[in-house]
């Protein structure tokens, strides 16, 4: 059963891999609805349904979680240990997406409750294999939590 | 992509054993994959408990595949035992069971999952999921050095 209708948020500050995200989920035929916010107190705002995304008709709580960890205001360290703080959040999926492959990232990521933790790829026709791999795993075979009315 | 990393599948029922076996076979997953067959010796393999105290021929693994119904000790709580180890806080725990009961996925996500599976039916589902697994997990995902 491939999940189709549940909301993924994309974590994300710089406009160029926003763009090559989306593009790479296109290309991949990720038809979920993608939001995207642009720093780590946006994403906080979002996920806690504050200010204008507390409409969930218009904002809706996202199954999956890209998680960028450079991002300005709050960091995606810090973004994590939040969203796992939330007895609410405990089943969304968070996959830190990030350009850092160093050990320490890795170890904290895992620790703070990362589901998964991947190196961006350095191309578009890299990063939509990644896209095309997540929607066969993720989209194809993990359960999610059933949506909360 | 991670090859080298050792598997670790817990699991009672020696047909489930077998078919996993077989289809991480035909996906061509080359990482060691050792089994423990039932809860309590997960959680001693994981400790390094007796034998498994011998890390070159019980390697710790990056990643396990866990059932849900087990002898002695759940899966749950095995989910539970690994999470209370600090040390084992970078191991990817891949819930793969016969439940698809929403209070079971609430459950293991709740205590540290990192993915829930449900088993496929056949064996020729079985193996999709393991090369989607593998397209996915041993592809992308990092895992902390052995």
């Amino acid at each position: 059963m491939t999940t189709t209708s549940r909301a993924l948020l994309l974590i994300e500050d710089n406009e160029d891999d926003v763009f090559l995200m989306k593009r790479a989920l296109k290309g991949a035929r990720v038809c979920n609805p993608l939001y995207v916010v642009e720093d780590g107190q946006e994403a906080v705002n979002y996920l806690a349904g504050e200010g204008k995304f507390l409409d969930r008709s218009v904002y809706p709580l996202p199954a999956v979680v890209f998680l960028d960890l450079k991002l300005p205001l709050m960091s995606g360290h810090d973004v994590l240990a939040w969203i796992r703080r939330q007895k609410d959040l405990d089943s969304m999926v968070v996959i830190v997406l990030t350009s850092s492959n160093e050990a320490s990232d890795l170890s904290r990521c895992y620790a703070l409750g990362a589901n998964s933790y991947v190196v961006k790829p350095p191309t578009p026709d890299q990063l939509e294999e990644l896209a095309t791999a997540f929607k066969w795993y993720w989209l194809e075979y993990n359960e999610f939590q059933d949506e909360k009315s | 992509m991670s090859t080298h990393r050792a598997i670790l599948l817990i699991e009672d029922n020696e047909d489930d054993v077998f078919l996993m076996k077989r289809a991480l076979t035909g996906a061509r997953i080359g990482n060691p994959l050792f089994v423990a067959e039932d809860g309590q010796e997960g959680v001693d393999y994981l400790g390094g408990a007796g034998k498994f105290g011998d890390r070159s021929r019980y390697p710790l693994p990056g990643l396990v595949f866990l059932d849900l119904k087990l002898p002695f000790m759940s899966g749950h709580d095995v989910l539970a035992w690994i999470r209370g180890r600090k040390e084992l806080d970078t191991l990817v725990v891949i819930v793969l069971t016969a439940s698809n009961e929403n209070q079971d996925v609430v459950r293991c996500y709740e205590l540290g999952a990192n993915s829930y599976v449900v088993k496929p039916t056949g064996p020729d589902e079985l193996g999709d999921l393991a090369k989607a697994f593998k397209s996915y997990w041993l592809e992308y995902n990092q895992f902390t050095d052995a």
